[in-house]
């Protein structure tokens, strides 16, 4: 009992090594948090970005009038050209509309 | 690398995390970094104190700087930690885990964990800082991780020299560069796996160490456990971690992270015109001497009377020859007292008494290194948002 105490207190912990002899490690990143805000075409944000990053990539970048439409449209198009990112041209047009309007 | 299935699965966790909306509820509490859109919150992960989240994925941690003010060595629990792909090694079996050394040499090699930590080892005090630290101060603003101070930290590593590998291996004539890759990679295969490359004779220099030891522990997983890269006086980026695989070759490796990014203007100052892209690029490098006041923050409220300022140098391996702190904004400079030397590549302490009277004061501080680099008095700008060194100021208030 105690022992299986112990074990799922390890595993809360996210940092599990397999026995003492064989140091296997196995970490367990803290569950997502960061959310994207509400806004227009939300489900084509949720749908291409978050496969490889998280919405604090975009929620922390800098705000104001430099950082609108042609801020937005170049960091889409780096997703697509520079990290292969599998967008369609009509997605990456209503991903950029929501991160213009949205950040 | 995750199948599609997989990623699937990651963007409908974030719909569901972002449909219920509850996700601060998560995190301990926030900060407010002091710039623009700077409120992080406060994340506690696995082998690490609460930290700044700058990310989740893939994880991004800063240092709350007060740390730096606890000493010269940052403790392993209190370390930065920047990935750039989301498919992090998590689950790690050091007895499984080798190194492979491959390419223009004459015995290629495949070393267990084991096995390297037979090799004679040494022990070097080295910063190790984010090529994008304090990026959220540049005016005008940049893209990228919009870090704060805290993208650096100072360690005691311990591993084997590169050089001994890499001699034991064979390079052979003709070997340009040697290129590193960690067992980190990316969600897509579409995208650029995270390699980076030193020239030879870099790699060969004695003091690039192939570390398994920070600080007197293993590497904490999310620093790149259980083997990484430590090139002493060069921006993080080269540091890969969880290091599996050292591919040796005969040409300049032109792979995304070396080539397109991680680069600074070619100019002395590895600056342009702020608004300005620059002409020629160059690989970043190494680092530009820095020092901070760690005992006292910006906005700080104290008693008048005396006070010692405490705080941290650095370079990129010339080691710091002198501290000057001002507290007039700069009008008079007194030299500080430097602490113990912990090696050209660590951090050097410093302190100094100064009698505030009651009023509002600009506190500066300025190194110097043993080549005579110091540090601006206005900030240097670069696209990229890399290299900053200007001379900081702490504003405080005697009362």
């Amino acid at each position: 009992m105690i022992r299986r105490f112990l074990l799922a207190t390890a595993a809360i912990a996210g940092l599990v090594f397999a026995s003492a002899n064989a140091a296997s490690v196995s970490y367990t990143l803290p569950d997502e948090t960061a959310a994207f805000k509400p806004g227009p075409n939300l489900e084509v944000v949720q749908n291409n970005c978050t496969a490889c990053h998280s919405a604090d990539y975009i929620n922390t970048q800098p705000r104001g009038p430099k950082f609108k439409k042609d801020f937005w449209q170049a960091e889409v198009t780096k997703m697509i050209k520079v990290y292969g990112a599998p967008i369609d041209d009509a997605d990456a047009a209503k991903i950029v509309d929501y991160l213009a309007a949205t950040y | 690398m995750l199948d599609r299935r997989e990623m699937m699965k990651h963007a409908a966790m974030a719909a569901l995390a972002a449909g219920f909306g509850s996700a601060k509820a998560f995190a301990l509490d926030t900060v407010t970094l002091p710039f623009d859109n700077g409120e992080r919150p406060l994340v506690k992960y696995p082998q690490k104190r609460p930290m700044i989240g700058l990310t989740s994925r893939p994880p991004q941690l800063e240092t709350p700087f007060s740390i730096f003010n606890d000493g010269p060595i940052t403790p392993n629990n209190a370390f930065f930690v920047r990935y750039h792909l989301a498919d992090v090694p998590l689950d790690i079996d050091p007895d499984k885990f080798t190194l492979e050394i491959k390419g223009k040499v004459d015995r290629p090699l495949k070393l267990s964990l084991k096995e390297i930590r037979k090799l004679p080892a040494v022990e070097l005090v080295a910063v190790n800082q984010c090529a994008g630290n304090s990026r959220g101060f540049f005016n005008p603003r940049v893209a990228g991780g919009q870090w704060s101070n805290g993208a650096m930290g100072n360690a005691r590593w311990r591993g084997v020299p590169l050089k001994t590998l890499l001699d034991k291996a064979g390079v052979q004539q003709g070997a340009k560069q040697a290129t590193f890759n960690g067992m980190d990679g990316p969600v897509s295969d579409k995208t650029p796996d995270f390699v980076k490359a030193l020239d030879i004779d870099h790699a060969r220099d004695g003091e690039v160490i192939l570390a398994y030891g920070m600080n007197g522990e293993d590497l904490p997983v999310l620093n790149g456990f259980p083997l990484r890269l430590v090139v002493p006086g060069y921006y993080a980026t080269y540091w890969v971690k969880h290091l599996n695989e050292i591919n040796v070759i005969d040409d300049v490796f032109d792979g995304y992270w070396m080539k397109s990014a991680y680069r600074i203007p070619d100019t002395p100052c590895g600056c342009v015109e702020p608004g300005t892209a620059p002409k020629a690029t160059i690989p970043i490098n190494r680092f530009t001497v820095r020092s901070f006041i760690t005992n006292l923050r910006d906005g700080a409220k104290l008693r008048p009377g005396e006070t010692t300022l405490k705080g941290i140098a650095f370079d990129g391996g010339k080691g710091i020859k002198e501290v000057a702190v001002s507290i007039d904004g700069g009008k008079t400079w007194t030299p500080a007292r430097l602490g113990k030397d912990l090696g050209k590549y660590s951090f050097r302490e410093w302190k100094l008494p100064v009698k505030l009277a009651a009023g509002a004061y600009e506190l500066k501080v300025r190194a110097t290194n043993n080549a005579g680099d110091t540090q601006p008095m206005e900030p240097k700008w670069n696209p990229a948002g890399y290299l900053r060194n200007v001379v900081e100021i702490v504003r405080v208030t005697a009362a």
